[in-house]
């Protein structure tokens, strides 16, 4: 499946180009257009069979969080700074590729055995940790690495029963639904996926892209939060594996348009297509940026539900994927310039 | 003018749901603008034309109040809730709130472990009378708007939602009192203000206007021990901003607004808000930059239910844009 070869490249934010590659390689024949723009952002045109003067956007972000070296120390011990959201627990003992060559390291972390009780309790920062390359010295470390170099997470994508695992599921998830969607394309309007970069520090690529595109409505494609594990007090998993798409009613960065809201809601129940309402509230997305771009676009987020997402390795289930396809294909049949034109009142 | 505001406090209208409120101000300033359309975020934009020879104006007050949204549903048919823009729980705490349906619900609070602490969202529910997430009449994502009725004390008017129901009534009112002007005046209704300035960004971008104008509530120190240390008073007059935490007033925009006032014998109060924001930082950083100001109502314990304000100031509000907007800007 794409998403293994989409899971297993290095792209950090910002270095984006391993990743664009397989997506290049994916789409460039399947579509009447492609550019990459000053940004990175790859997008691309399937003409519209109906609407051809209908334009709409459907995004999903190629970049995934990693870190930045700063500078290696006298011991050749690398020191970084973080690229993106990460909760500085995931870090201690993991494993990571740096730079163009992807040189293989290890985050530091003291043995337990040197550690007190109280220490253990305790979340060593980031600042305090540092990547190992199996070097010595301060010169051997710049001979392979310089300041300035990414680095990401490495665990190789592995399918486990009805689940998959990897890492960067947030978004490359949300890249291999609009691959597939793209495969089957093209659609009545005009479709214009759009493969973004730099999500993680700030929805910046999906801005400049939409300013380009100045699409009439655009969906953005996540792997978004799942907690959806055992669990004290009957409150939201904000999603839950094997439930289907998490359609986004709000998140922190956009109010979705409640007529694609509710256009998705009619698609899943007449298509027998499972789906859940994400928790309102949790995350931002590139439909923070697309929905404020110019005169406004009626946007919404629709996403596979991800475990463990932001830290080396993620979980989802197949199925899930296969069913956010499955929703977004039928979705993109079913939009008209209509859908656009109606009311936004009515229960959503 | 206390009958239209009665009417725009109590209508439903959390960020993003703003139809009821827009479907209101149409019916309000029908046959007074010379075009009305709602633009792709649901920003109501009414454009008055003028005689020739003046500025392009844009107006903006925001129809989005704060709320809730239904975030979960739990066994025994109980209602989580998400905030929509500041929501402060210990304003609400008992109060109540009403979904788009007609649901109604008590907002309920889990014990606290300190009795003196002020509640998290996280420990807030809504009760809708339900007994089992089956037979619940909300679903996640539901939004939800508090209750609480306008009453008039006296000069006073205390209701929800006053923030910016009231920065409405005084643009709908300037557009009834307007004579013959030299400006084509759009006078914007905006969403999602609570949320972001959301709707002045892109209605802004949109129309592209000369000069941009924010109608909003800003806090009042008049209190005992007020939350915001500021020297604005209810019944002073409109406040006339200088700067808030997210924008400093164009000089000459407030030098008009004080020059205007003071020719026409308005009231004024210069306003200088540490925290917070308003529609006009999203018109000034539109595109190349839009000179901006804001002309506010002080208002009693906003992002309460219970947000308070002078009708004096609010009728010399509208006085104070119809003197401002009736001749050429100098």
């Amino acid at each position: 499946m794409i998403l293994e070869a989409l899971s297993n490249a290095f792209g950090p934010s910002g270095c984006e180009g391993k990743v664009r590659r397989v997506v290049l390689d994916a789409v460039a024949d399947k579509v009447d257009e492609v550019q990459v723009d000053h940004l990175g952002n790859v997008i691309a045109r399937q003409k519209g069979t109906v609407y051809p003067a209908f334009k709409v956007m459907v995004a999903a972000h190629m970049d995934e969080v990693g870190f930045m070296i700063t500078h290696a120390d006298d011991n050749g011990l690398l020191h970084f700074t973080k690229v993106g959201g990460i909760d500085d627990r995931v870090l201690p003992a993991k494993v990571v590729r740096i730079g163009k060559s992807e040189i293989p390291g290890v985050i530091s972390m003291k043995p337990v055995h040197l550690t007190g009780s109280g220490e253990r309790g305790k979340v060593v920062s980031h600042e305090d940790m540092a990547i190992d390359i199996g070097v010595s010295s301060k010169a051997e470390a710049e001979r392979l690495v310089t300041k300035g170099d990414y680095a990401a997470f490495d665990v190789a994508f592995e399918e486990l029963g009805a689940m998959v695992k990897g890492k960067a599921f947030d978004d490359r998830a949300g890249c291999a639904v609009l691959i597939a969607l793209i495969e089957r394309g093209p659609y009545p309007f005009d479709f214009w996926p759009v493969f973004t970069t730099m999500e993680e520090v700030g929805l910046r690529g999906a801005r400049v892209a939409a300013y380009r595109v100045t699409p009439d409505a655009a969906f953005a494609l996540e792997g978004t939060i799942c907690d959806d594990g055992p669990r004290e007090k009957d409150i939201s998993p904000t999603t839950a594996v094997g439930k289907g798409p998490a359609i986004s009613p709000m998140d922190r960065s956009v109010i979705a348009d409640r007529r694609l809201v509710r256009l998705l809601i009619e698609t899943a129940e007449a298509e027998g297509i499972p789906y859940q309402l994400k928790q309102p509230g949790m995350g931002g997305t590139d439909a923070g940026a697309i929905h404020l771009t110019k005169t406004g676009v009626p946007s919404v987020p629709v996403s596979v539900p991800s475990r463990y997402i932001h830290s080396p390795v993620c979980m989802l289930s197949k199925e899930d994927l296969e069913n956010t396809v499955r929703l977004m294909a039928a979705t993109l049949q079913r939009i008209t310039p209509e859908v656009l034109r109606a009311d936004r009142g009515g229960e959503v | 003018m206390r009958d239209t505001i009665k009417k725009l406090v109590e209508a439903w209208g959390p960020s993003g749901a703003e139809h009821r409120v827009r479907a209101l101000i149409q019916k309000e300033i029908s046959g007074l603008a010379d075009t009305i359309r709602t633009d792709a975020l649901g920003n109501l934009i009414a454009l008055k034309k003028g005689s020739g020879g003046g500025s392009k104006v844009m107006l903006s007050a925001h129809m989005d109040e704060i709320g809730v949204i239904v975030s979960w549903i739990d066994e025994k048919g109980f209602v989580r809730v998400n905030p929509v823009g500041g929501v402060r729980p210990l304003y609400e705490v008992m109060g109540r709130v009403a979904f788009e349906n007609g649901t109604v619900g008590v907002i309920g609070v889990e014990k606290m472990e300190k009795p003196d602490q002020v509640p998290p969202m996280q420990k807030l529910y809504v009760d809708v009378g339900a007994a089992s997430r089956e037979d619940c009449p909300v679903r996640i994502g539901d939004l939800g708007s508090f209750v609480r009725p306008m009453v008039e004390m006296g000069d006073r008017l205390t209701s929800k939602a006053m923030d910016d129901r009231i920065g409405c009534a005084v643009s709908v009112q300037t557009l009834r009192d307007l004579g013959p002007s030299p400006h084509d005046i759009y006078f914007v209704f905006s969403s999602q203000e609570e949320v972001g300035l959301r709707g002045a960004m892109t209605s802004a971008f949109g129309i592209s206007p000369d000069v941009g104008i924010a109608v909003d509530v800003t806090g009042a120190g008049d209190t005992p021990e007020p939350q915001l240390k500021m020297a604005t008073k209810l019944g002073a007059g409109p406040a006339i901003k200088v700067k808030d935490g997210g924008m400093l007033a164009t000089p000459w925009v407030k030098e008009w607004m004080v020059r205007t006032a003071e020719a026409s014998n308005i009231p004024y109060q210069l306003e200088v808000l540490a925290g917070g924001t308003t529609d006009a930082r999203a018109i000034q950083t539109t595109q190349a930059g839009i000179p901006a100001g804001c002309l506010s109502i002080v208002t009693r314990y906003i992002h309460s239910p219970s947000e308070t304000v002078s009708y004096r100031d609010v009728v010399d509000s509208a006085r104070l844009l119809v003197a401002m907007l009736s001749r050429p800007i100098e």
